[in-house]
């Protein structure tokens, strides 16, 4: 059963609590049209349901979400996926900053470009570990203080010198792992970062994302994997760890 | 009543801009939209807008926008205004009633030129304005002279931005700029004055961020005649513009190189020629760096500049759809006023999205028509 609410010039304050309202009767998917910039949609909410956004849905996006589907049918803004815990996020569009800050868990799919600091502090613990793959390419200070989680950079369709990720990539990370779609510069990289070979085991990861990624936005799967990837790990996984107290 | 630097102000904020590439005007009704849709990035404590191109009936004449405490210091203002201006029409500014703004102080507009026989010989039209705003700002208390520029104008006040742009009639107006601050302000001594734009001649910043380098930029600005009076960072970058585009006549390319300098770990990289020009830059503006986190758009009578800090610390978009560019904090105060941009982009940390009128190369062009205008006073007296 699918809900339909038009969400054009709903404050976003409403917005939310109609969504709460429609989710709790059970519904398998809910769709918002006209979405504009309300803040906060799908925040903290648990549950296996599917959003569907059509729309530019504001900053905030699905912060602490807890196993919700969000479908984007538009750009997202920036700060989407904040802490988020479980669910899936698929973005027909870009996304603006900060995109997955501190987030523990779930998977979030760009078809685009994505801003600056997009997968800040993500982090990863046992079954907790949080993806997010951009097709086209990303900000500055990408993966900074990263420390656990995957992230897939494909560079599709990049114009003639367009870099795959911008400068500073991985400043201060010191966990999970970073494959890109293409050449990086050493210039490019944070100090506690370097790049390593894709090994079998690293192929099989990205594959499984890949695949989703195609999938997701109708994109041929043999052909984005037609071009080799990098690896990109921390040198030390507690770089600061004697920054303060020298044991 | 605590004004500004009397109290700290970290700020959050919301800007957005709309500029016709052709100059074609258009009513204040779509940026007040556009403002209005991030409407929670400000707290109603500060709103306001630039419009350019508002006033073509006293295009030559300066359009002095000024908050007064009370009737004295207006009277007191008035007086040095009648010395210094032959003042063509003085009104207060149309308002309306809305019933979110509080007790607003009394506004008034002057449209005037300067007395031929009171510029100094060393002095430009343009620094007499200067220096007859300063002199108000800084000596006459309860009195702000917030709009200074020809054939355009700042409105704003304590408020929500949609608020203040319906409390000044701003859909009555037409111009061919518009760029519109709402302010978020965590604590405010809630004076008028303290609102965005920031505006000095033509020039207006609108400004989302808070810049660290404040104290390094305002006593380099002094030694140039300016006095911060509002002791905020945004009347700083104001005059820093002021003093790299048309005081020392800098290309804009350069300004923007100084307040947003790159990296020396990117000016390595670069060839030798350039090399050389951003390290005499960095080296001979360093005073004038803006550090910190910021997002601004600087308007001028011949179109406007955005601009984020190095780091991109505050968010930015920007849109083109056929003559109009678009810029903003968050896209979906473009689309709301513009449904299908042609184009879409965030503009990375320190590259500028510059917004030129058709057949112009340069924000400034103050002082083109200003010998002829010196010239026709003197004969008139």
């Amino acid at each position: 059963m699918s809900v339909v609410i038009d969400a054009k010039g709903i404050y976003y304050k409403d917005l939310n609590e109609r969504i709460r309202e429609v989710l709790r009767t059970g519904v398998n998917e809910l769709v918002l049209d006209n979405v504009n910039g309300q803040r906060y949609i799908g925040d903290g909410i648990s549950g296996s349901q599917t959003l569907v956004i059509n729309g530019t849905p504001g900053n905030d996006m699905a912060a602490y979400m807890d196993g919700l589907k969000l479908i984007i049918n538009g750009n997202a803004q920036d700060a989407i996926g904040n802490t988020m815990n479980d669910g899936i996020i698929i973005i027909h569009g870009n996304a603006g900053d900060t995109l997955g800050y501190a987030m523990r868990g779930g998977e979030i799919y760009v078809k685009g470009n994505v801003g600056y600091r997009v997968g800040i502090h993500m982090k990863g613990y046992k079954d907790k570990n949080p993806v997010i793959v951009v097709g086209g390419r990303a900000g500055d200070f990408f993966a900074e203080y990263m420390a656990g989680g995957i992230q897939i950079v494909l560079g599709l369709d990049l114009p003639p010198g367009e870099k795959i990720v911008g400068d500073f990539c991985g400043t201060g990370m010191h966990g999970g792992v970073i494959y890109l779609r293409g050449e990086v510069e050493e210039y490019q990289l944070g100090k506690e970062v370097k790049v390593v070979p894709v090994e079998e085991e690293d192929l099989i990861i990205i594959s499984k994302y890949v695949k989703n990624y195609a999938e997701f936005f109708n994109i041929d799967y043999q052909e984005i994997m037609q071009k080799p990837f990098v690896k990109l790990i921390p040198y030390n996984t507690r770089p600061y760890g004697n920054l303060y107290a020298k044991y | 009543m605590l004004k500004e630097g009397q109290v700290r102000i970290p700020a959050g904020c919301a800007i957005s801009g709309i500029m016709n590439k052709k100059g074609e005007v258009f009513s204040g009704r779509d940026i007040i939209k556009s403002i209005a849709v991030m409407h929670d990035r400000s707290n109603g404590l500060g709103g306001g807008f630039a419009a350019y191109g508002i006033y073509p009936e006293f295009k030559n004449h300066y359009a002095f926008h000024l908050f007064y405490e009370n009737k004295k210091v207006k009277q007191e203002t008035e007086f040095v205004l009648n010395k210094l201006f032959n003042i063509e029409l003085a009104e207060p500014i149309p308002t309306r009633d809305v019933s979110s703004i509080g007790k607003a102080p009394l506004i008034w507009r002057y449209f005037a030129k300067p007395k031929a026989n009171q510029i100094q010989a060393n002095e430009t039209e343009a620094e007499y304005v200067v220096n007859f705003v300063m002199k108000i700002n800084s000596e006459l208390e309860g009195a702000y002279v917030f709009s200074s520029g020809k054939n355009m104008g700042t409105f704003k006040g304590v408020g929500y931005p949609e608020d203040i742009g319906d409390f000044y009639r701003l859909d009555e107006y037409k111009g061919y700029i518009w760029t519109a601050h709402g302010r978020f302000p965590t604590n405010t001594p809630g004076w008028w004055g303290g609102a965005h734009p920031f505006s000095l001649l033509d020039w207006t910043i609108v400004h989302n961020g808070e810049i660290s380098s404040y104290d390094a930029n305002r006593r380099y600005l002094e030694m140039y005649g300016y006095k911060c009076t509002l002791q905020t960072d945004t009347e700083a970058i104001t005059y820093i513009f002021d003093l790299l585009l048309r005081k020392f006549g800098l290309p804009l390319d350069s300004a923007i190189n100084i307040v947003a300098a790159p990296f020396w770990s990117k000016i390595s990289r670069m060839n030798p020629e350039q090399q050389k020009l951003m390290k005499s830059l960095r080296a001979v503006f360093s005073s004038l760096l803006i550090n910190g986190p910021f997002s601004i758009i600087l308007g001028s009578t011949n179109g406007f500049m955005a601009l984020n800090d190095r780091l991109k610390l505050r968010s930015l978009v920007a849109a083109e759809k056929g003559d109009n560019l678009y810029i903003a904090s968050e896209e979906s105060a473009i689309l709301e006023i513009c449904k299908n941009p042609d184009k879409t982009w965030a503009p990375r940390g320190g590259e500028p999205v510059i917004g030129l009128l058709d057949g112009k190369e340069s924000l400034y062009c103050f002082d083109e028509t200003q010998e002829e205008e010196v010239v026709r006073h003197s004969v008139a007296l």
